[in-house]
């Protein structure tokens, strides 16, 4: 035996496959959040309905094959057999019955677990506005008039609404371990609801590709144990620059693994203005609470000039 | 300037990566032409296969395309495997960003356009009109050009490796990221020409191929009595037909953002990059089918031929090709549920989606029952059949997962979505196209492929498959997303490393094929097929010889049942030789084509580069062969009797049917090397 000779590979086989089986640490199977829960359970569910008809067929495949071998003269042969009502029925039936359940399943689930829909909460939720840039995530809290580059914090066990939108190409916002995932992209504003129901620090990424800085792309989502320790980590914030007009022009310029950064204040309806930046409407404007030639101008101060870059 | 942006910094010289695999590509390229030249090739080679308009030539020229695509798309994806194997825990690698994301870009754009594509329509063009009992494709010259579009988009493609860049956006090429703005490099313009050239050339074959099935088959043939893989194909054809023109589309008005400073789909200006990814996607859903459907075909013919018996369920294949097709067409929303179009929006599409999964399982248990009570021979393409079974189920799986927007909120963009579609793309269209390739070849040759190697080939790629795919399964729910440089997790990197085993094992399974091909044209005389028959088939490519004649069929056979050939075996009229033959009407070779592909890729590298003049020399040039072409009246001829009897006579002699006593029966007992070649199988 190999493994009497050489313990030492034995005990190291089994350590290894110890840490893959319990290696889904950190991924979309350890939710450390109501939503992230909700979808894992979902795909567990979807999973073993559809194997109920993946492994009976991946049986039979093998089963037939194996008992209709070329050199198995005892089974039977019916070359011209090619027809039977009754196997057609079941094998349309037998699907059309777990893809219904499937549907089913799909069309409550699709409800419940919308993006946009507001968490189910006693407790005042906190609001984040998400700008995707080169390539690095900014956020602003519009209520603390706070904003970071590449951490946010929120207390655990409250719900989080993001408002998101880009200032560079297509992005998706996404902390696997808090749920699932939504596009920034520019000019539009897209939402999202997340709650950790546990404290931690979580891994925040940018899961669609967006040019080569897009690794770096990263950053840390802290559910903090108690508001307390939340309202700390806000008072730290609380010691960075200003984001203004001029600091927002700064952070438009490429970058990758930018570090983490803290602004006391932001210009108000910053968010906004980045939006407005792409396309103006009426409705932004209402929302930023500004009037349309203020939000105009203040688009106009957060651009640079000329867009194109130079390779 | 008289070269547009192009100057010398366009060549890589920095790049020792690009260089070695560029000179190693001369090298070879170079090889080549010494070996043409040395054997007094080149006119054999111009004459009867660059200019030749024969669909079984033009067929067996996509395939060797798609194989040489496929080293090349699978030396970018031994490329990606490495840097992501090397590039972990703050290593960053071999390759830096800006080279990384080219490699990742043309590993998809040349495997789904360049390999899978062309290794389709190779398959059907060598297969399809013989099925029908058809002499050649409706449009033989059509047929040509549409091949030598294809060649330029290679062309263009394989030159954007030497000269300038190619994209750095994924092989979708997104917008906003695809705009000017931000990919101002020439890489965005070789993808949008290789892509519309290549485009161009698949939509006239689908045409071509369309009107042929509708208007030359055999005299008899119903559709519904169409053969099952002429049946996909149509299916096919019908989705190229319908959604081609729809990238076409999309990248015309990506190019006039590009060149003309319009705003269709950039951030500004009220341009919308969601409308790109719409159109995009109506095309690429359609797009996965036209590659899979064929294949399914395939492993239809596989399984009843090699069950000895009829497949089950025709009809029933047939309906569940078309709902497949139809419903094809309105599940594109799927990717990209995270655009947050809305619970109701999103879930009609999830369930669309999963209605795909009912034709399809149908499918699957019409081969089983095609299994059950046959006598399987376990061949090479039986190998790759049982393959698909087992391993597109579990595609068809984590594909339906995908299509539930609450569960594909978390796996979108991660590595679990790229083991899904390699399963299906693997697992579906290659293993399909490698068994038919395996399938067909006696047919296309004249002589069988090695059984031993081809086996030990499956075997590679099943293993190396599963080896380099479940781990990206497992990478996706530990939450590793997709287009990564590098990677920083040590939970990750173990898995990293499986993958990057079962790259090595594909490999192998890819040299075993070569080797396959290499020792097979040495043994050639031992595993010759001289009855034209060497499967016991059931369709009518397998009544006319090995290779077929240039006219195909001598006589067009009648045709009385879906197994046309089983039919005619068992009446004892398959090998029936006519009192007279009458003349066969044919076309001629033609190298307009040739001249039309080599303008377009003069066309297309000006347009890249912006070298107005060189671009109308291009496009003058291609007016100017398509209207030589046009007046040229001398396009086809007559095959006269006593030509076509001199070759029958040959082909029935090697069958052991005496031609003067023409009796116009097959005397299977006189047919000594037949029974043999069965006991070999």
């Amino acid at each position: 035996m190999i493994f009497r000779k050489y313990p030492r590979l034995l005990r190291g086989l089994s350590l290894t496959a110890a840490a893959l089986l319990t290696g889904c640490q950190g991924g979309i199977l350890d939710p450390k959040g109501q939503v992230g829960a909700d979808e894992k359970s979902l795909i567990i569910t979807a999973t073993v309905l559809m194997l109920l008809v993946v492994v009976p067929v991946i049986l039979m495949t093998l089963a037939f094959a194996w008992k209709y071998r070329a050199s198995n003269e005892n089974a039977t042969y019916t070359p011209k057999w090619s027809h039977s009502n009754k196997i057609e029925a079941v094998v349309w039936i037998i699907p059309i019955i777990i893809v219904s359940c499937l549907a089913v399943i799909t069309w409550n689930s699709t409800h419940k677990l919308d993006p946009y829909r507001p968490l189910d909460s006693d407790k005042k939720p906190i609001n984040i506005q998400v700008v995707a840039l080169d390539w690095k995530w900014l956020f602003i809290y519009p209520d603390l008039n706070i904003a970071t580059v590449n951490e946010i914090a929120f207390p655990a066990n409250t719900p989080v609404n993001f408002k998101i939108t880009s200032d560079a190409a297509m992005n998706s916002f996404f902390i696997p371990q808090l749920g699932g995932q939504i596009y920034a992209m520019a000019g539009m504003q897209t939402k999202l609801h997340l709650i950790a129901n546990e404290p931690g620090s979580f891994d925040g990424m940018s899961s669609n590709y967006s040019g080569g800085g897009f690794t770096g792309m990263k950053f840390k989502a802290i559910a903090t144990a108690t508001p307390a320790e939340f309202d700390a980590w806000v008072k730290k914030a609380r010691e960075g620059k200003t984001l203004d007009a001029g600091a927002y022009q700064q952070l438009l310029k490429r970058s990758e693994n930018n570090p983490v950064q803290y602004y006391a204040s932001v210009t108000p309806s910053l968010f906004y203005g980045v939006l407005n930046k792409y396309v103006a409407s009426h409705q932004t404007a209402m929302e930023s609470g500004l009037g349309s030639v203020q939000l105009a101008s203040l688009a106009k101060s957060l651009c640079i000039t000329p867009p194109v870059a130079k390779e | 300037m008289l070269l547009g942006k192009l100057t010398l910094d366009a060549i890589p010289f920095h790049e020792p990566i690009i260089m070695g695999a560029l000179s190693g590509a001369g090298l070879m390229g170079l090889v080549v032409f010494a070996l043409i030249t040395k054997f007094g090739k080149w006119g054999y080679l111009w004459k009867e296969w660059l200019t030749s308009v024969d669909h079984k030539k033009i067929g067996v020229m996509y395939i060797v395309v798609a194989l040489i695509m496929l080293l090349r798309g699978f030396a970018d994806a031994a490329m990606m495997r490495t840097q992501l194997a090397l590039a972990t825990n703050g290593h960053l690698g071999i390759f830096p960003p800006e080279h990384y994301d080219q490699i990742f870009t043309a590993h998809g754009v040349i495997m789904i356009i360049f390999m899978a594509m062309p290794f389709m329509t190779g398959l059907m063009n060598i297969v399809v009109p013989l099925q029908i009992g058809a002499r050649d494709v409706a449009f033989p010259f059509l047929n040509s050009l549409s091949f030598w579009l294809l060649v330029s988009a290679v062309v263009l493609v394989n030159v954007s490796l030497g000269v300038g860049e190619f994209a750095r956006t994924g092989w979708v090429a997104y917008p906003p990221l695809s705009e000017l703005s931000y990919s101002p490099g020439v890489g965005v313009d070789y993808y949008i020409w290789a892509l519309q050239i290549a485009g161009v050339g698949t939509t006239l074959t689908a045409i071509n191929f369309l009107v042929t099935i509708i208007k030359m088959r055999a005299p008899g043939m119903k559709l519904m009595q169409m053969p099952i893989f002429t049946w996909t194909c149509t299916w096919a054809n019908v989705l190229i037909v319908t959604s081609f023109p729809i990238l076409t589309g999309a990248l015309a008005m990506l190019s006039l953002d590009r060149y003309l400073d319009f705003h269709f789909f950039t951030s500004e200006a009220g341009g919308n990059p969601m409308m790109y990814i719409n159109l995009f996607w109506a095309w690429g859903h359609p797009e996965v089918y036209i590659l899979v459907l064929p294949a399914f075909g395939i492993f239809s013919e596989v399984i009843s031929t090699f069950s000895g018996k009829r497949l089950f369920g025709h009809t029933s294949m047939i309906i569940a090709s078309g709902v497949i097709s139809v419903l094809g067409f309105i599940v594109w929303l799927h990717h990209f549920f995270t655009m947050g179009s809305g619970a109701d929006v999103n879930a009609f599409f999830g369930i669309a989606t999963m209605i795909i999964s009912v034709p399809t399982g149908v499918k699957l248990f019409n081969w089983l029952f095609t299994i059950y009570r046959g006598r399987l021979r376990f061949t090479t393409p039986v190998l790759w059949t049982l393959g698909f079974m087992v391993t597109f189920s579990i595609g068809g799986m984590t594909g339906v997962l995908l299509a539930v927007p609450g569960a594909d909120f978390l796996l979108h963009n991660s590595l679990f979505l790229i083991a899904h579609f390699h399963n299906t793309i693997i697992g579906g269209a290659v293993f399909g196209y490698l068994a038919g390739f395996t399938f067909w070849f006696p047919k296309a040759f004249g002589f069988k492929l090695n059984e031993k190697i081809g086996k030990a080939a499956f075997w590679f790629w099943q293993s190396g498959f599963f080896f380099a795919f479940v781990p990206l399964y497992v990478l996706g729910f530990l939450g590793m997303t997709r287009r990564l440089n590098h990677t920083d997790n040590p939970l990750w990197t173990p898995w990293l490393y499986v993958a990057c085993i079962g790259a090595v094992l594909v490999a192998l399974g890819i040299a075993c094929q070569l080797l396959q091909i290499a020792v097979s044209l040495r043994d050639r005389k031992k595993l010759v097929d001289e009855t034209g028959d060497p499967w016991n088939g059931h369709t009518l490519e397998w009544s006319t010889s090995s290779p077929p004649p240039f006219y195909n069929f001598a006589v067009v056979p009648h045709v009385h049942d879906i197994d046309a050939f089983t039919d005619m075996k068992e009446k004892g009229v398959a090998y029936a030789a006519p009192a007279k033959y009458a003349p066969i009407h044919m076309p001629k070779n033609t190298s307009a084509g040739v001249f039309i592909g080599a303008f377009t890729t003069v066309m297309g590298f000006a347009l890249i580069w912006h070298i107005w003049w060189m671009a109308i020399v291009g496009f003058v040039g291609i007016v100017a062969s398509m209207l030589a072409r046009a007046y040229d009246n001398d396009i086809d001829y007559y095959v006269q009797p006593d030509e076509i009897e001199r070759i029958e006579r040959v082909r029935l002699a090697k069958l052991g049917i005496n031609v003067d006593r023409n009796d116009g029966q097959a005397n299977p007992a006189a047919r000594p090397s037949k029974a043999k070649t069965l006991e070999q199988v």
